[in-house]
């Protein structure tokens, strides 16, 4: 029978088929966080039951912990402070491995994982975080739950998985210069809309996915989820298995073959059918920016912010208004040229080494501009001390950047990295959503680079017009 | 109010497309090791201004709102985060169901295993429940769980619930005890999954074991094969 490469995944994972919508699915690893664990853990004592599988699981302190530059990392408010003790306690007493708030390798836990190679070809990873459909990037079958089901995979290794259909992203086609990873997702998911995906999982492939990085391909898949994605998955090619093996350390020998010969086997059969199927242009992309309050409010930086009387829908005109009247900007007019008052590099989306590079690169013999506040926050210890190591933190420094400590900060803006009211923020993030950055703050979300000529320029530019100096 | 199968209340109208969990149950209300007080934080730069006052003008601060059970709104309610906080938010808040065309896959998993009804219609019905949902006089819902219909002023239609869903809704289930039901098989597909697969086994713990502790303090140790 012709399979899709998610098919497989499951097939391989299935511990039973409890009817013809759920599988009882076994998870290779579980990654959790101090704000959506501590209910389960909790659920788990209560019943008096026990993490039948610790070392398939792994905690990262992400959300909470502040990020100023020093040494010592102190989490000063109360409850924040609480969460952190509580994930040390509940891994000490379960024997589940943690890295904690003073660990040189702490980071967001999407960066932390993979960086260490323990995402690896054919596995299913789940997290209690929406972004887990990061790891697809390598071959693995990863999406986020809640915290009911993250007791349920601590208690049984498994999960009641209800089966998702087949959608195959199909680009081909060559990146114009200074279009990124990140604007080619954020071009798919404004043509598929922030529900296109749901209840599917995605297959990306084609030419453009097979020339990016690894690193850009996490872009593409983390996002996945603003489209309304299940998971996502790119098929692992000799770059993936070269990432894996470079850093999982233990794989070696006997079992490094097997895994080699497994690993050829993870793709879509030639004939499998998915339930849906979109194909796009590379060479259409352009640098995108959001200009709403939904992933998919995005136009490329040359056109137009849409007008709500030409939704041909009552709930669209609905939203277009909506966004509109939060974010300040006028139907009809350009995005480019936008004044912002703060830039935002970071989050599992794109606080990644190559997305650092990106940033020097573009800042490279210019300094942020007058008035507005530019922070940098790596996506994990070890990103941070490479960029360190590279002069990347001293470049952007020099610039008036703010070099900080790892975390997810203000991606979400729950650890008092926060903006005020009315703030315009450039932002390599992946949520523009009402509030999400700070109550009444408006989020453009866009690339790496592109947040650099924001920083640079103080508005919102097309990075394409900016001269690029080399080192 | 629910009396056992039958969900009877009423109803009031979120007019917004794509309502995220992170507006549903902000930052600032996640902080806690335990699920208390959420209901605090509910929808809350909707209902309160930036100074904590009540914004007299939305919908569930209306004085003839007060007993708001059901809430219907637009596509894609509960996109985003993954926060069950979102649906324990909910209901502490007092409300049984929301009713959308669609709704975020996370959050629907979530709001099924906390026994929260969402019940999924087509747009021009839940155009229909909204226009009955805005005035209060019109307000009043009636939802069978047994026979999954919905009947409103001018609405009277069927939803459909994937069948396990409907049973977690009839009845509360120890779902961790059931799959737990299945423990010496899922021990024994572990024991087959890794003669196979070995690169699958204690990654996590074994990777944490190699890397070894390394506290800030003490510099570093391992800055991984990042380039």
């Amino acid at each position: 029978m012709n399979r899709t490469l998610y098919r497989k995944l499951v097939d391989a994972h299935t511990v039973a088929q409890l009817d013809e919508q759920n599988v009882l699915l076994f998870c290779d690893l579980h990654l959790m966080n101090e704000y959506t664990s501590p209910q389960a853990f909790a659920g788990l004592d209560e019943h008096g039951r026990r993490v039948l599988m610790p070392g398939q699981n792994v905690a990262v302190v992400s959300h909470v912990i502040p990020t100023q530059p020093g040494t010592i990392r102190v989490i000063r408010e109360a409850a924040p402070a609480l969460q952190a003790s509580n994930l040390r306690k509940n891994c000490e007493q379960h024997d589940i491995p943690l890295f904690d708030t003073q660990d040189a390798l702490q980071g967001i836990e999407h960066v932390v994982a993979p960086e260490h190679g323990m995402i690896r070809p054919g596995m299913v990873v789940i997290c209690g975080d929406s972004h887990t459909t990061t790891y697809g990037a390598l071959g693995a079958l990863g999406f986020g739950i809640g915290t009911s089901e993250v007791e349920h995979v601590l208690a049984t290794q498994t999960l009641v998985y209800r089966l998702a259909k087949d959608m195959r992203i199909r680009v081909d086609g060559v990146l114009p210069v200074g279009t990124t990873a990140k604007d080619l997702i954020l071009m798919v998911i404004g043509h598929i809309g922030a529900q296109g995906a749901r209840g599917h999982v995605i297959e990306f492939c084609g030419t453009a996915f097979e020339a990016m990085s690894i690193e850009s391909r996490f872009t593409v898949c983390n996002m996945a989820v603003e489209a309304g994605a299940r998971g996502a998955l790119i098929a692992p090619d000799r770059k993936a298995v070269k990432y894996v093996l470079e850093r999982a350390t233990d794989l070696h020998g006997v079992a490094r073959d097997a895994a080699l010969q497994h690993w050829e086997t993870l793709h879509s059969d030639e004939a499998a059918v998915f339930h849906v199927e979109h194909r796009f242009d590379a060479s259409d992309a352009a640098p995108h920016v959001t200009w709403g309050t939904s992933p998919d409010q995005v136009i490329p930086i040359g056109g137009a912010i849409p007008d709500p009387a030409r939704q041909t829908s009552a709930p669209m005109r609905r939203s277009t208004e909506q966004a509109l009247r939060y974010t300040g900007l006028a139907a009809g007019a350009p995005l480019e040229g936008t004044a912002i008052q703060h830039v935002f590099i970071g989050s599992c989306t794109n606080a990644r080494i190559e997305d650092l590079r990106a940033v020097a690169q573009v800042v490279r013999g210019r300094h942020v501009a007058k008035g507005v506040r530019a922070m940098v926050v790596p996506g994990s210890g070890a990103v941070k001390r490479q960029a360190e190591a590279e002069g990347i933190a001293s470049l952007l420094m020099d610039a008036g950047f703010e070099w900080r400590e790892p975390g997810c900060s203000m991606c979400l803006a729950m650890n008092g990295d926060i903006l005020a009211d009315g703030v315009r923020c450039a932002s390599t993030t992946n949520r523009n959503f009402e509030g999400r950055q700070g109550r009444g703050a408006i989020t453009h979300l866009m690339s790496p680079a592109m947040a650099a000529a924001a920083a640079v320029t103080g508005t919102i530019t097309d990075v394409r017009r900016l001269e690029t100096h080399h080192a | 109010m629910r009396e056992k199968h039958i969900l009877s209340g009423k109803m009031a109208p979120l007019a917004i497309e794509n309502l995220d969990t992170d507006q549903i149950m902000p930052k600032q209300f996640l902080h806690g090791i335990d699920k208390a007080g959420l209901d605090k934080g509910l929808l809350y730069d909707l209902r309160f201004d930036a100074e904590g006052r009540k914004r007299p003008d939305f919908v569930l601060n209306r004085p003839e709102r007060a007993d708001v059970e059901v809430l219907v709104t637009g596509a894609n309610f509960g996109c985003g985060s993954s926060r069950e906080h979102a649906v324990w938010g909910l209901q502490q808040y007092g409300i049984q169901a929301v009713l959308a065309p669609s709704f975020g896959e996370i959050f629907y998993s979530n709001a099924m295993n906390n026994q929260l009804l969402l019940v999924m219609l087509p747009e021009e019905e839940i155009a229909r429940l909204m226009a009955d949902a805005d005035s209060p006089e019109t307000s009043h819902i009636h939802i069978d769980l047994e026979t999954l219909r919905v009947r409103s002023c001018n609405v009277d239609a069927f939803f459909t619930l994937s069948e396990r869903h409907h049973r977690m809704q009839l009845e509360r289930r120890d779902l961790i005890g059931m799959s737990l039901t299945y423990q010496a098989q899922i021990e024994h597909f572990a024991r087959l999954h890794w003669e196979t697969h070995p690169w699958m086994k204690n990654v996590a713990s074994h990777t944490r074991q190699q890397l070894g502790h390394t506290p800030r303090a003490q510099g570093i140790a391992h800055l991984g094969g990042i380039a």
